[in-house]
């Protein structure tokens, strides 16, 4: 259990590195919603179903998803 | 600001506030340990009060179900800020959806988004609708099905061409799901006030504890979310939509 924990922060906080590392606005949407992937797996080990549903509905579809798109609104609009 | 000078300001703040963290982290309890006497009580009684077996449903829908209203209406606030900030501004007219306009070659969906997609599309709306419905048994409910529920909107326009989502999804109906939902919530709670003599009191039967048809008001507040967070999502996908494809500066102004 707890080297699961471990295993599972650990990679929560390489991916969030890696959001923070990786410049283009488009690579950084799709490495954010793996990041919030990860992140709904760790509330997943820590117990928190309810929790991590929400975490994987909003960080890992909705909130990039958002992202992406206004990057493409705002690509068009400079065009 | 120079890049130096902000170096010197940013050491000195990132040292206080790394200084902060570390403190704060060694008071912290050891991890899987649970202070708060709160939680343990609920876990013992939640059951037996109000025959829902995830107790996490039974706090955001029945002991707190006040602040969720404050959350679900945060949310509607957010949704309806959205559209207004994205609607039509003077001088912007609406074209020809992007995959329409002529001269331009958008690449065209492939076989294999476009199969994967419209075969995603039923199980996904199907379990949306599970994990609302089963939201006061299992982990989930109304919050989680209406975003997965809106996600079916993202794979019918991912399969197809925005004119397919205009044509699947009215929006008035959309708005329709995003009042009702909103404002069922608090009609639940208005009829707690009548029938159980408090906002949101409980005043249903509870039913038989692991049931479907149980836990009172709980699975009827959860449908009320679903729908709001559904349609909410949908209008918010739908409102971006339309701004990156559809609307662009007035014929006028090019």
């Amino acid at each position: 259990m707890t080297v699961l924990l471990a295993a599972v922060l650990l990679l929560v906080a390489a991916a969030g590195t890696a959001v923070v590392l990786v410049r283009d606005p488009v690579n950084q949407a799709i490495m954010a919603s793996f990041f919030g992937l990860l992140l709904g797996l760790a509330f997943l080990v820590l117990q928190a179903p309810d929790v991590a549903l929400s975490q994987i509905t909003v960080g890992a579809v909705a909130l990039p998803l958002m992202i992406l798109l206004a990057l493409a609104k705002v690509r068009r609009s400079r065009r | 600001m120079t890049p130096v000078i902000r170096r010197r300001a940013f050491v000195p703040a990132a040292a206080v506030v790394g200084g902060l963290l570390v403190w704060g982290a060694t008071g912290l309890p050891p991890v899987g340990v649970y202070r708060g006497p709160y939680g343990l009580v609920l876990n013992q009684v939640a059951v037996a009060e109000r025959h829902a077996t995830n107790v996490v449903a039974a706090v955001t829908f029945d002991y707190r179900g006040i602040d969720t209203m404050g959350e679900e209406f945060i949310l509607f606030a957010a949704v309806i800020g959205v559209a207004i900030l994205l609607r039509a501004m003077r001088g912007e007219a609406e074209h020809e959806p992007q995959e329409a306009v002529r001269g331009r070659r958008v690449p065209g969906t492939s076989n294999a988004v476009r199969v994967v997609g419209l075969a995603l599309l039923g199980p996904i709306v199907l379990f949306g609708i599970y994990v609302v419905a089963h939201g006061h048994l299992t982990p989930g409910g109304g919050f989680q099905g209406g975003v997965v529920l809106a996600t079916g909107a993202l794979l019918v326009y991912l399969s197809g061409e925005y004119v397919t989502l205009r044509r699947v999804q009215p929006e008035h109906s959309i708005d329709l799901g995003e009042a009702l939902g909103a404002g069922g919530y608090v009609v639940v709670g208005l009829f707690g006030l009548v029938a159980g003599g408090a906002f949101l009191a409980n005043a249903l039967p509870l039913g038989t504890a692991g049931t479907l048809l149980s836990a009172g008001t709980i699975p009827v507040i959860n449908l009320a979310v679903g729908l709001e967070v559904a349609a909410g999502f949908t209008l918010l996908l739908s409102e971006f939509l339309e701004q990156t494809l559809v609307l662009g500066p007035g014929r006028s102004g090019r």
